[in-house]
Parts: C-alpha cells; sequence; structure tokens
C-alpha cells in the first residue's frame, strides 16, 4: 500500500495549496470534573503560487471518535404492546463526528468528493448490510444518525469556519461532557469548487487521568478487588451514617 | 457540579445524584425495599447506560440496605432466624435464576420478559396490597382494633417447625424457604433485590408483623445485592464506583430518615403507601409498552463485543 502511495506522489506534481495547522490542544484529560471540552482549530494555507483563479478557497474540519459496532432496534406493535422486532448492526459508528465547514456543506463538497473521502455524517457511518427479511436498512442508520445527533454527537455545523484571504482558517468543536476515551481523527480539508485539493490529518488524543485512569484500569484489571472494595464503601458508608444518627439522637 | 463517572464515561450533576440517592434511600428505610425497582429507571433517565445503572444500583442497595437495617437492629425490629431461612431459600432461588434468566436469553426477546414480568407482578402485589390496607386503615377510622388474623390452614400442618420469636411465629421453615426460592428466582431475572415482593410475601403468606418485615428484608437484601455487585463487577465490569458513592452518601442518610419516619406511622398506612407506590410504577411500565414510543429506534452496544 504504502508503495502505492508513493508511486501517486511521483507522478502528481506536489500539491499548489496545504494546510498549516494548529489546535489549541491535541490532548484532552478526562478529569473528574470533565465537563466538555472545546477545540480551536485554526490554520493557513501555505502556497508557492499567488491565489488560483475560479471558485474560492473552502475549509471542512472534522472531528471523529473511535468507531465500535452498535445494534440499531426497532420497536413494532404486537398484541398490543410495544416490543423490539427488528434489529440491525451497523458495522462501525464512531462514537462522536463532527463536521465543521465554511459554507453550505453541498457548495463546498461535491457528492462524489463526499463519498471518496468521507465527509459528511451518514459516509462516516459503515453498514455493509441488513439481515435477510428487513428491506428499509437505510431507515436504521437514519435513526442512529436522528438519536445521536439529537445527543449532540454527531454534529454538522455549517458555515461555522471562518476563512480569511483564502488563507487563513478557524473553527471550533465542541466536545460533549459524555466523552470516551481513545484517538479522535481529525482531518481538515481544502477545496474548490466541491473537489478536495489538499488534506490534512492528525489525532486528538482523548484519556482518563488521575483518579478516573485508576478506577477504570482496576475495575478491569483486578475485578475481585474493584468489587469488594464497592461493598466496602458501601458498608462502610452504611454504618457511618447508622452510627452519626445516633450520636445525633443521644 | 458535574461529575465525569469513569466506568459510564457520561458526566453528571453531582447534586441531582444526591437527591435520587437521598430519596431512594428514604424510601428504602420505610418500607423495607432496596429501591432498584425505581433508581434502576431513574438512572436509565439521565442518560446512565442501562448495563452500568443496573450494576451499581446493586452496589448502592448494599450500602443503603446496611445503613437501614443497622437502625432495625437497634430497635429489635430484625427477625435474623427468619432472614436467614429466608436467604438460604433466596441464594438457591437467586442461582436457578440466573440459569434461567441465560436460557431465555438464548431464546431471545428477555428484555420484554422481565417487563412483563415487572408489570404483572408490580400489578397483582400492588392491588391486592391497596385493597387489603384501604380496608385495614377504615376499620382503624372507624375507632375498631384491627385484629390480627391467624389462619391455621395447612401451612401448620406442615413438619420442620421452627420458632421465629421476633415476628411471633411458630411454622414450618418450608413456606419461608419457598418465599425465598420464588422470590430469589424473581428477583434474579428482574435484576432486583426483590423487597418489593419479600415484603408483601412476608406480611401476607407467612403472616409476619409489618414491624419487622422490614428489617428482616433488609437483612436479606443486603447479601442479594452484594452477590450481585459481585458478580456484574467480574463479568461485565460495570460497576460504577463514582456513581455508586455519590448515590450511596444520600442513600444511607435518606435511610436513617427513612426508618425514623417508618417506625412513627401505622403499619397498615406504611402498607397502603408502599402499595401506592409500587402501583405506580407499574402503571408507568404498562403505559410504556402499550402507547407507541415517540422514538421507535434505540442504539445499543452489540453483545459480544
Amino acid at each position: 500500500m504504502r508503495w502505492l502511495i508513493a508511486l501517486l506522489f511521483m507522478t502528481v506534481p506536489a500539491l499548489a495549496e496545504t494546510v498549516v495547522l494548529g489546535l489549541s490542544q491535541n490532548e484532552i484529560a478526562i478529569t473528574t470534573s470533565f465537563d466538555g471540552s472545546e477545540i480551536l482549530v485554526f490554520g493557513a494555507v501555505k502556497r508557492e503560487e499567488p491565489i488560483p483563479e475560479g471558485p474560492p478557497l473552502e475549509v471542512i474540519v472534522t472531528v471523529a471518535g473511535p468507531s465500535e459496532p452498535v445494534n440499531v432496534r426497532r420497536k413494532e406493535k404486537r398484541f398490543g404492546i410495544w416490543v423490539n422486532i427488528d434489529a440491525v448492526e451497523v458495522d462501525q459508528a464512531p462514537s462522536f463526528y463532527a463536521v465543521a465547514t465554511s459554507g453550505p456543506l453541498r457548495d463546498v463538497l461535491s457528492e462524489v468528493e463526499d463519498l471518496r473521502h468521507k465527509i459528511s455524517v451518514p459516509q462516516a457511518i459503515r453498514s455493509v448490510g441488513a439481515p435477510m427479511g428487513i428491506t428499509d436498512a437505510a431507515s436504521f442508520t437514519d435513526a442512529l444518525i436522528r438519536i445521536r445527533t439529537a445527543n449532540n454527537l454527531y454534529q454538522l455545523m455549517e458555515s461555522h469556519v471562518a476563512v480569511d484571504d483564502q488563507t487563513l482558517f478557524r473553527g471550533r468543536i465542541e466536545l460533549p461532557a459524555a466523552l470516551t476515551e481513545g484517538d479522535y481523527q481529525t482531518r481538515i480539508f481544502l477545496t474548490r469548487g466541491g473537489e478536495v485539493i489538499s488534506e490534512y490529518e492528525t489525532s486528538i488524543d482523548v484519556r482518563k487521568v488521575g483518579l478516573e485512569r485508576w478506577l477504570f484500569g482496576l475495575s478491569r484489571e483486578q475485578p475481585i478487588l474493584y468489587g469488594l472494595m464497592s461493598l466496602a464503601i458501601a458498608i462502610a458508608a452504611g454504618w457511618l451514617a447508622s452510627a452519626a444518627f445516633s450520636l445525633l439522637r443521644t | 457540579m458535574q461529575i465525569y463517572l469513569p466506568i459510564a464515561e457520561v458526566s453528571v450533576n453531582a447534586f441531582l445524584l444526591l437527591g435520587l440517592g437521598g430519596m431512594v434511600g428514604i424510601l428504602s428505610g420505610m418500607f423495607g425495599v432496596g429501591g432498584g425497582f425505581l433508581m434502576t429507571p431513574l438512572l436509565f433517565f439521565i442518560g446512565i447506560p442501562p448495563a452500568v445503572a443496573v450494576a451499581t444500583e446493586a452496589n448502592q442497595i448494599v450500602a443503603s440496605s446496611f445503613s437501614g437495617v443497622l437502625a432495625h437492629f437497634r430497635r429489635k425490629t430484625v427477625d435474623l432466624r427468619m432472614g436467614c431461612v429466608l436467604l438460604v431459600g433466596g441464594l438457591i432461588g437467586a442461582a436457578l435464576g440466573v440459569m434461567l434468566f441465560n436460557y431465555l436469553k438464548s431464546m431471545g426477546q428477555v428484555d420484554l420478559l422481565v417487563k412483563l414480568c415487572y408489570v404483572v407482578f408490580l400489578g397483582v402485589i400492588g392491588a391486592l396490597m391497596f385493597i387489603e390496607s384501604l380496608n385495614a386503615l377504615r376499620k382503624t377510622a372507624k375507632g375498631g382494633t384491627v385484629s390480627t388474623r391467624r389462619k391455621h390452614g395447612f401451612v401448620h400442618k406442615l413438619p420442620f417447625k421452627m420458632r421465629f420469636r421476633v415476628s411471633g411465629l411458630y411454622i414450618s421453615v418450608i413456606p419461608p424457604l419457598l418465599v425465598g426460592l420464588a422470590v430469589g428466582v424473581l428477583a434474579a431475572i428482574m435484576g432486583v433485590g426483590g423487597g418489593f415482593i419479600m415484603v408483601p410475601a412476608m406480611i401476607y403468606l407467612l403472616g409476619m408483623p409489618t414491624k419487622v418485615v422490614i428489617g428482616t428484608s433488609l437483612f436479606q437484601i443486603i447479601f442479594v445485592t452484594a452477590f450481585t455487585t459481585m458478580l456484574h463487577a467480574t463479568t461485565n465490569f460495570t460497576v460504577d464506583v463514582v456513581l455508586a458513592v455519590l448515590l450511596l452518601v444520600g442513600g444511607v442518610v435518606g435511610a436513617q430518615i427513612g426508618t425514623r419516619i417508618g417506625v412513627k406511622m401505622k403499619a397498615e398506612r406504611l402498607r397502603f403507601l408502599l402499595a401506592l407506590m409500587v402501583l405506580l410504577v407499574c402503571g408507568k411500565l404498562a403505559f410504556d409498552l402499550l402507547v407507541m414510543p415517540s422514538e421507535l429506534f434505540s442504539v445499543g452496544a452489540v453483545e459480544g463485543h
């Protein structure tokens, strides 16, 4: 694969416009008081030549959390009650996905380019196929996007990236409080007339730290100890409250 | 004040959790129920993942039940002997229940079964208690004293008789063992301590006095939920100790207050209120099953990942 990319680069002339990126932070520490975070994405376009003629430069920023398979279930009425009947497994769905653009999405990105680079929210989800007997698999992925958008986990922010003089850009991505750990892949696309002309990729490291890190680690590596500790805390708290109240009474 | 929960991986308001814990703690101390059947849906509602809510709830119940049972011990309203007999039945029942649960899970639709179980049991128990306690309340309102019914039916002809001094009973150990067993099975399937089934069963099936029932129920709930907590912590890794601490701080204080309220109240009024609460939860669950939900779809984790 690598030699193929190298070959491609040899045949294609050096990109005329490339991204120089800055991030307000490339590490997010989840502490006990973590309540969401905001990442400022800013940068400049580096070019050797004057600004090309034609459609103006547009910028798209995407941030994607770690992907995992999810089960989407649908309720139906059977014997007078609402029960889960059909289920579709979506093979890969990011736990968080945000797209910020410098203009309306379809103006800054053509559908073909969207398919190629998997930029918009529906493209970020990979669903191989529904089980037999389910004809409307699309409504399940739509539901997944709808539910996660309502929870602020999937965001499409059109015209949220400011571009100055086709050279400087800045945008902000808001990360919700319900963030999972992992590498958050961050991509910047430069487009002109709907075509992607340059792409830049980096990642933001989201990690639990301190007490959060310790407890999470303990629960996975020493589950028996962790369980006993939880019980000990419960018993101690129960006894303490009882003792305190009987002291209050006397 | 927002706090990030390390296992649930969500950020929640600490004061909200303290309040919820306190509220459920009061009910726990008053009625001898663990409160899991109330707290778990509330936790779902504020966005805690279901698996974490169920497991952590078990840990919190250990705390509030222990706090409550100590208060009852001081008042000598715990029938330890009865509690142990019920517990033996309960643990055997729980083991059977887990086996039954896994069998049903392999057949699918276990969620539905759990919900139907809830609606049926809460409905029947709530309705029976409601009628009985209302009649008792009417009688006391008329000025008459409530006669304590002592049925001498087949229960008293069974062998292996044992004296339960605190409850004032001299009965065979077979009925309490069976009650414990049945509650154990249901508790394992429904994922709760089983207090709301155990309390009415002790009052109506075994004929124990209401005051003793609450302490005794709390006593056996501690062991059942401690067992459940360990099971969840070691197999599913879903016990969130930060969430548990927030809930149990409110819970243990609430349980103390609840016990004091419960002691001051008349037994039939206590039963009446418990019946109302059980019917309320039942009504909510039935409503969810019967009325078309606003969102037909739900997103869940894929099992085995």
